[in-house]
């Protein structure tokens, strides 16, 4: 045999559970991830579906829910953030595609710890499961951002006793689940790399995923550290979250002597709500890189492929996302303007937000000047990838104003903030999402997706998000508050209601688009055009093996890498492009 | 380097092989070991890896203990609102730890951070004359195996009965859990860190088990190995620890 013949980890396995449940292999925990997300997308859009309509039709009675009392409404609004964030964000861009392709990008049959990369995804399954759990037995109120004391305390309110430890669980769950993962990226990135793989050589996902795993690292931990708090308020009946004084009886007025303390407030003393808001934002924060840097990785890897040009500035790019990372760990206060804070915290709060317009603009500069006065392909991923620039400039221009503490102060809790972080981080990250899905399903499972019915799905998406979240900042503006059920009733919406209604109904039409999508996935499986090993003309090593990669990515050939990750329009070359591994001989840039 | 034995013995010649010896690799199960070919494991790439993994994975533990101290610092600073007077107080009741118990657990558990590495140094030298060993025909002398790595679990072990001791201790002295916000956090940031020593015991009687499984000594040295800078770590964690409880009251 070759002295060259790479040792794999672990030989093929044979029978279907160890080949398609408890897999080692990075590929198939990859598919894994992404059936996971696609499965959560689709319980969370549901959600999302019901809490319109409910928006404008109060009455009507739903199916399964029945009547919509104000406390379902805020248990969707909570399992739709969890869901859609944990889930969804977290799960498929980075324990997917990244799974999937990371190992395979930089040349390596696998990841570091092929065992931990399993029980990763496992813990991540049963996370889920916990969550869904919390439906059954109701579940709580307090939203994503569990804030306390609503949180801390089971007698707070519907959802908060057992629905909420369930919910507690299940990201404590989550985060054991991410470090896992997030640790064998690392270790995978610094450490497997291929013969002349350099760092400044990876492709920019290999990056992307690089820096969103050393964000999950640092992040989690501090989540973690706030979940088992929480737990210890919910059930030991410490006061770390829980100040003394509050009234959770149900009784709405106040009596004439006062409450009594021995009966009517609860049993806690000196905790401080603020102190779970600083954890949670500590995590927050760098959890909304971790749902879009793996966007920007694969937005700046298709602009420059389907432009057939290098990527403009790839050192920048690199920097600006390790800057991006940076900055997101000292900004976390820009959440919490509202909470009192000084003005001098505010401000510091508000300088770092605003810089972190610097490098989103270097990005942004960079993927106007990669496509510009290219040779561009339209095909479906190239569209989803110029849709993810677009998404990501509209939302990320309302960033600005929301970080100004003397403007955030009256949008705070209005529309206009998840106007903002839904075009920004929800979709602008599910079309990277969608981008990756029809870039690399040819090399997964060896047949192109449909064309047409993505492009159908591409322009429905596009304009369907863009009327359902645009006009929540008008709605911000004019001071319609967010996570209140009932709008019908206030005078000074009135006028809003036909606008709430053109947002249900583009909501309606945009959910209808992504069968679309639904029915190409699985389609496209079967029956699709068989896809040849490199359909795209790409360069990286992925587009080098084949299709779909076998069991050790690379068929016992250990790849040597000689060029840059974007070598395409190379002059005087045979083709217009230059692979990673093509001999050191080929001409480049 | 060791020096070679002057006995030699000569044994009959045998291949010996990691994963399945001369039939054909079947997979392993733990998913470490089953490999193709003749190619021997590269165990020096594999131990690097893994000591590259722990110190990647201590970094969250890290994050875990700065998150406890923040809140720590921030929850002692904090007046609270007194409900009977409406009035701003300070109610950080300072916990009359039980010191000389938890300095006896501390020499305890440093004990065992110095038997820890006696045993990874040991593990260390076998792997080293592994190669030798498993040349046919030569043998070395009985090297002494002195049980470091048992006499680590029992310290380990008996660290923790130190700290449940210290727990009864504080109960009797009347800090419970909720108590109050400072006795709250003694108990949280001993209870995570004896629940992170726990792990390393596991570790420890994992490489145990490996070592009745036969594997062969270089796999088990990585999981010595590692567990032994674990183990180093969770010593100085709870040094910090104590010192936070003991300077920060």
């Amino acid at each position: 045999m070759a002295s060259t013949e790479i040792v794999h980890a672990h030989a093929a396995p044979q029978g279907f559970i160890r080949k398609y449940v408890f897999s080692l292999d990075h590929k198939v925990i990859g598919l894994q991830y992404y059936f996971l997300a696609l499965i959560a997308v689709f319980v969370g859009m549901g959600l999302s579906l019901l809490m319109r309509i409910h928006l404008i039709w109060p009455t009507a009675s739903l199916p399964i829910f029945g009547d919509i009392k104000p406390e379902t409404y805020l248990m969707f609004v909570t399992m739709h953030g969890t869901i859609m964030v944990f889930f969804v964000l977290t799960t498929a861009p980075q324990g997917g595609f990244g799974n999937y392709f990371l190992p395979i990008q930089i040349g390596a049959p696998d990841m570091a710890f092929p065992t931990l990369n399993m029980l990763s995804f496992w813990t991540t399954f049963v996370a889920f499961v916990v969550l869904i759990a919390a439906f059954f037995v109701g579940a709580p109120l307090h939203g994503w951002t569990g804030y306390a004391p609503l949180s801390a305390v089971p007698s707070s309110g519907p959802g908060e006793g057992l629905g909420a430890d369930l919910w507690i669980t299940s990201i404590a769950l989550f985060c054991a689940a991410s470090l896992m993962g997030a640790l064998n990226f690392i270790t995978t990135t610094l450490d497997m790399r291929a013969k002349g793989m350099s760092m400044m050589r990876m492709p920019l996902t290999c990056w992307a995923w690089f820096i969103t795993a050393i964000l999950g690292l640092l992040a989690f931990g501090v989540l973690a550290a706030g979940g088992i708090l929480l737990l210890m308020d919910r059930n030991l009946g410490t006061s770390f979250f829980v100040p003394g004084g509050l009234n959770f009886t149900g009784q709405t007025s106040f009596p004439p002597g006062g409450f009594s303390p021995s009966t009517d407030l609860v049993k806690h003393n000196g905790g401080s709500p603020l102190l779970w808001q600083h954890l949670f934002w500590f995590f927050g924060h760098p959890e909304v890189y971790i749902a879009i840097v793996p966007g920007m990785g694969v937005a700046s890897q298709l602009l420059s492929t389907f432009s057939r040009k290098p990527i403009f500035g790839y050192r920048a790019m690199v920097y600006a996302m390790l800057a991006i990372g940076i900055l997101g760990f000292v900004v976390w206060g820009h959440h919490m303007f509202m909470s009192g804070m000084s003005p001098y915290s505010a401000f510091a709060f508000s300088i770092m937000t605003m810089a972190i317009g610097v490098p989103s603009a270097i990005k942004t500069f960079n993927w106007i000047g990669t496509i510009y006065k290219g040779r561009v392909r339209f095909h479906t991923p190239m569209l989803f990838a110029i849709g993810f620039v677009s998404l990501f400039v509209s939302g990320g221009l309302s960033g600005p104003f929301l970080a100004q503490p003397v403007l955030d102060i009256p949008l705070h809790d209005t529309a206009y903030v998840p106007g903002h972080f839904h075009l920004i981080m929800g979709v602008a990250a599910i079309f990277g999402i969608f981008a990756a899905t029809y870039y690399w399903f040819p090399k997964m499972f060896g047949h192109m997706m449909n064309e047409t019915l993505g492009r159908w799905h591409f322009f429905i998406t596009l304009v369907g998000t863009y009327s359902i979240f645009m006009p929540m900042h008008y709605l911000g503006m004019a001071g319609q508050p967010r996570r209140y059920s009932q709008l019908t009733e206030v005078a000074y919406l009135h006028p809003l209601i036909p606008l709430n209604r053109f947002m249900t109904y583009a909501a309606i039409v945009t959910i209808a688009g992504q069968f679309i999508f639904l029915f190409n996935l699985f389609w496209s499986m079967a029956k699709g055009r068989k896809a040849a090993d490199n359909p795209w003309e790409a360069t990286t090593l992925e587009w080098t093996t084949a299709t779909p990669p076998p069991h050790d990515n690379f068929g016992g050939r250990t790849p040597v890498v000689n060029h840059g990750p974007y070598e395409y329009s190379v002059p005087g070359a045979p083709r217009d492009y230059v692979m990673q591994n093509d001999p050191a001989t080929a001409p480049v840039h | 380097m060791a020096t070679l034995s002057s006995t030699v013995s000569v044994k009959v010649p045998q291949t010996r092989q990691g994963g399945g010896g001369s039939t054909p690799p079947t997979f392993g199960g733990g998913g470490g070991n089953g490999r193709g070919g003749n190619g021997s494991p590269d165990y020096g790439e594999r131990l690097r890896r893994a000591r590259l993994g722990l110190a990647v994975g201590l970094t969250p533990v890290i994050m875990l203990f700065v998150s406890f101290t923040s809140a720590y610092i921030v929850r002692q600073g904090l007046p609270t609102l007194d409900v009977r007077t409406n009035t701003y107080v300070h109610d950080w009741l300072p916990v009359n730890l039980p010191w000389v118990l938890l300095l006896i657990n501390t020499v305890i558990l440093v004990v065992s951070s110095a038997t820890m590495e006696l045993a990874r140094r040991q593990i260390t030298r076998q792997a080293a004359l592994a190669p030798v060993t498993s040349i046919p025909g030569v043998s070395l002398g009985e090297e002494r195996k002195f049980p470091w790595l048992g006499i680590t679990v029992v310290l380990g072990l008996g660290f923790l009965t130190g700290q449940w001791m210290a727990w009864r201790e504080l109960a009797a002295r009347g800090f419970y859990v909720a108590t109050s916000a400072s006795s709250s956090f003694v108990y949280l940031l001993t209870a995570m860190h004896a629940i992170h020593l726990a792990g390393g015991i596991l570790a420890l009687l994992y490489s145990a088990v490996t070592s009745l499984l036969r594997k062969p000594v270089e796999a088990r040295r990585i999981v010595v190995d590692i567990t032994a800078w674990y183990w180093h770590f969770m010593a100085l964690l709870w040094i910090y620890i104590f010192a936070l409880l003991e300077i920060a009251r």
